[in-house]
């Protein structure tokens, strides 16, 4: 017997919103195999989470209409950006791109910089050669409505040797819960390029469930450099489901700065695929829970390449009666000589109701490596509000330097000023309230 | 004037009794020390006053300046002028020794009327020097990684920094070389003042070498049994507590331990 699974996207739509959107015959066969594909594949199973309980029903309407680049940036986004002559910027509004700029340096050197949409038209080969290929959609249900519903988003491709100082910069923002929310980011960083990649994921307050289905895939080739910086704030009604995903060449590094500072149910994935020889992966997660928030985190480091090394680290504060799972996976396989994999978690919880679960993972299947984790899940040490206190300091504001201690391990070493102001802003409106 | 009473005072941990009574009146200008053998409650006293939520208070009061101590939260007493060098403090990590100091200065303060970063700097420099404190030691997050000495002074420099008005030093000479208890010693002395009574807990007389107490207390079974002027710590320092014990009759001086 099989039970019929109730998709929230039909077949015969999602061809026919490709083809009226006048897309490549190759990206309307992708879409709609990952609609057959979500028909067959389960649901992901969540460590110690139950995502099936999670209202999925709506992942909005796919909008009809290629979207062209409107040069208004939306003032909601206005205060984030620090726009000048050569500001390498894309913002979406419901998938709509909103503004988009590239520098003309960045251009002539043959970067690519642009709404996916405008990239599967302009370079419909090199989209098509890496697009789904990390984050595969035959791997479940999710990933494979995302192959077939994915919209707006961006595509980032550095040419070989090409060094980029100043940080690319992409916002993606919803603010109904009519439209599809689904963005692809797509980066190829060529051989000995180097890159810094930021995003912002916002979205507004919803009557109903939405939600935000989004992947981004980071192809770093041999001795590349990406450094790749993430900030989720959706609402309270969005459901973030993201998958975040690098393959790192020979001697090629990824520096992964992930600020989940949602106020909805979250879960994540984020992976590095270290294939090459002396390949690279670092991980910084820091995450807030608050109201009655499920989240599920996971970091995750595979290490294919000889004398690989993958650092993970993840602080989550819970308050209220938020809930955290939060997983870190090393894994080393045969052959990986000489690999290094070290991970760390820690929840801190503020209140009796707030739950946390750090759960370190270690799978190795080669004798010549080194492995190391800790985690940890506790309350506020309460003999340290005590000395605070002892100084005159108030409990709220002990409890919040305590907090902002735990987290600082990570804020302190995101290497991009701004964004460690603004993910120091996002702590504190979270905890603040 | 700087008035502090303690009367009565007894207290529990986990429901044992360890102080049994104590009284004491500190006025601003005078040092008393409190001393005698471990495991006396001399920590506990410490602690019970400065509110440690550990300890309970089962009876007697403490006021400061006409004020009910015992009535005030741990940061309302600390505002209210009481400080305590504390024996074990905390190390609290991602936090700096100077953002710390500054929000604890600052919580003395009206919201607007902060420290200036600058002026706050310069100060923080200049008694770091006095207690010959490595410059660093200001960005390094507070106590996290310090040796023993290290701590000691970091508390003295917390005490010079937030100008109390009752300053009570927990074994702050405990670990302590002869340089670091004489730095110390120094930083304690440039705080005496008309305004500002001290109450120091130690087992050792040298400390009282360098600062010199007004009083000094003994204290055996959770009672101050003896008190007398600094030559009293003298006596204790060539004779040990023996004496003391028979003459009052004292077996054994520790309280709340297990048999």
């Amino acid at each position: 017997m099989t039970t019929q699974i109730v998709l929230p996207v039909e077949l015969d739509a999602v061809r026919q919103t490709s083809v009226n959107n006048g897309e490549p015959a190759w990206l309307t066969e992708s879409r709609v195999n990952g609609v057959k594909l979500a028909q067959e594949l389960e649901l992901p199973k969540l460590e110690k989470m139950k995502i099936e309980r999670w209202d999925l029903s709506n992942f909005g309407q796919q909008r009809e209409g290629y979207a062209a680049s409107a040069q208004q940036l939306p003032e909601s986004v206005a205060s984030l950006v620090d726009l000048k002559e050569h500001s390498n910027l894309i913002v979406q509004v419901n998938s709509r791109t909103q503004f988009a700029q590239l520098s003309p340096e960045l251009a002539a050197k043959g970067v690519i910089f642009t709404d996916l949409e405008t990239a599967v038209r302009d370079h419909s080969d090199l989209v098509q050669k890496y697009l789904h290929q990390a984050v595969k959609s035959d791997e479940n249900r999710l990933t494979a409505l995302h192959s077939a519903l994915w919209n707006g988003g961006v595509f980032l491709y550095v040419p070989r040797n090409v060094e980029i100082d100043i940080p690319l910069q992409s916002i993606f923002v919803q603010e109904d819960d009519k439209t599809t929310f689904a963005p692809h980011v797509l980066i190829v960083a060529e051989a000995n390029s180097r890159v810094t990649y930021v995003d912002n994921y916002f979205s507004g307050q919803f009557d109903k469930s939405v939600v935000h289905s989004g992947v981004a895939e980071v192809f770093v080739q041999a001795g590349a450099k990406v450094q790749f910086a993430t900030v989720h704030n959706l609402g309270t009604n969005t459901i973030d489901l993201s998958y975040r995903r690098s393959i790192i060449d020979n001697d090629g590094s990824i520096e992964w700065i992930i600020g989940e500072m949602n106020f909805g149910d979250a879960m994540s994935e984020t992976l590095s695929i270290l294939k090459g020889n002396g390949s690279l992966s670092d991980m910084k997660v820091i995450a807030v829970g608050s109201g009655s928030q499920k989240l599920n985190y996971t970091t995750k480091a595979v290490h294919f390449g000889k004398s690989s090394e993958s650092q993970m680290i993840t602080r989550a504060v819970m308050r209220e009666q938020a809930t955290a799972i939060i997983n870190g996976i090393t894994k080393i396989e045969k052959g990986a000589t000489k690999a290094n994999g070290e991970q760390t978690e820690k929840v801190l919880m503020l209140s009796p109701k707030a739950r946390g679960d750090a759960n370190p993972i270690l799978l190795i299947d080669e004798d010549d490596v080194k492995a190391g984790h800790a985690a940890s899940v506790g309350q506020v040490n309460q003999e340290q509000i005590y000395y605070l206190m002892s100084r005159g300091i108030s409990r709220e504001q002990a409890e919040r330097l305590v907090i902002y201690g735990f987290l600082a391990p990570v804020v302190t070493e995101i290497p991009m000023e701004q964004l460690q102001q603004q993910l120091q802003g996002l702590v504190e409106r979270k905890l603040g309230q | 004037m700087t008035h502090f009473v303690v009367e009565g005072l007894k207290a529990t941990i986990e429901g044992k009794e360890i102080l049994k009574g104590i009284d004491l009146e500190i006025k601003g200008g005078e040092i008393h020390a409190i001393m005698g053998p471990n495991g006396t409650g001399k920590s506990t006293l410490a602690s019970a006053l400065m509110g440690h939520p550990k300890y309970e208070v089962t009876d007697g009061a403490v006021s400061l300046n006409g004020e009910d101590v015992l009535e005030m939260a741990v940061d309302e007493r600390a505002r209210a002028g009481l400080f305590l060098a504390m024996q074990y403090p905390s190390e609290i990590a991602g936090v700096t020794n100077s953002d710390f100091l500054r929000s604890a200065i600052n919580s003395r303060r009206e919201e607007g009327n902060e420290i200036s970063l600058i002026k706050f700097i310069r100060q923080m420099e200049s008694k770091m020097k006095e207690l010959e404190m490595n410059p660093e030691f200001a960005h390094r997050y507070l106590n996290e990684g310090f040796s023993g000495g290290e701590k000691k002074r970091n508390e003295i420099l917390q005490m010079m920094m937030i100008e109390s008005k009752l300053v009570i030093l927990d074994e702050i000479d405990s670990g302590l070389d002869i340089d670091a208890l004489r730095i110390v010693a120094n930083g304690v002395n440039s705080m005496r003042d008309e305004d500002r009574g001290f109450l120091i807990i130690t087992h050792y007389q040298r400390l009282l070498n360098y600062i010199k107490p007004d009083v000094v207390h003994v204290m055996m079974q959770g009672r101050i049994v003896k008190s007398g002027g600094p030559e009293l710590a003298e006596r204790l320092e060539r004779d040990g507590y023996d004496w003391v014990k028979e003459e009052l009759g004292i077996m054994d001086e520790t309280v709340g331990q297990e048999a």
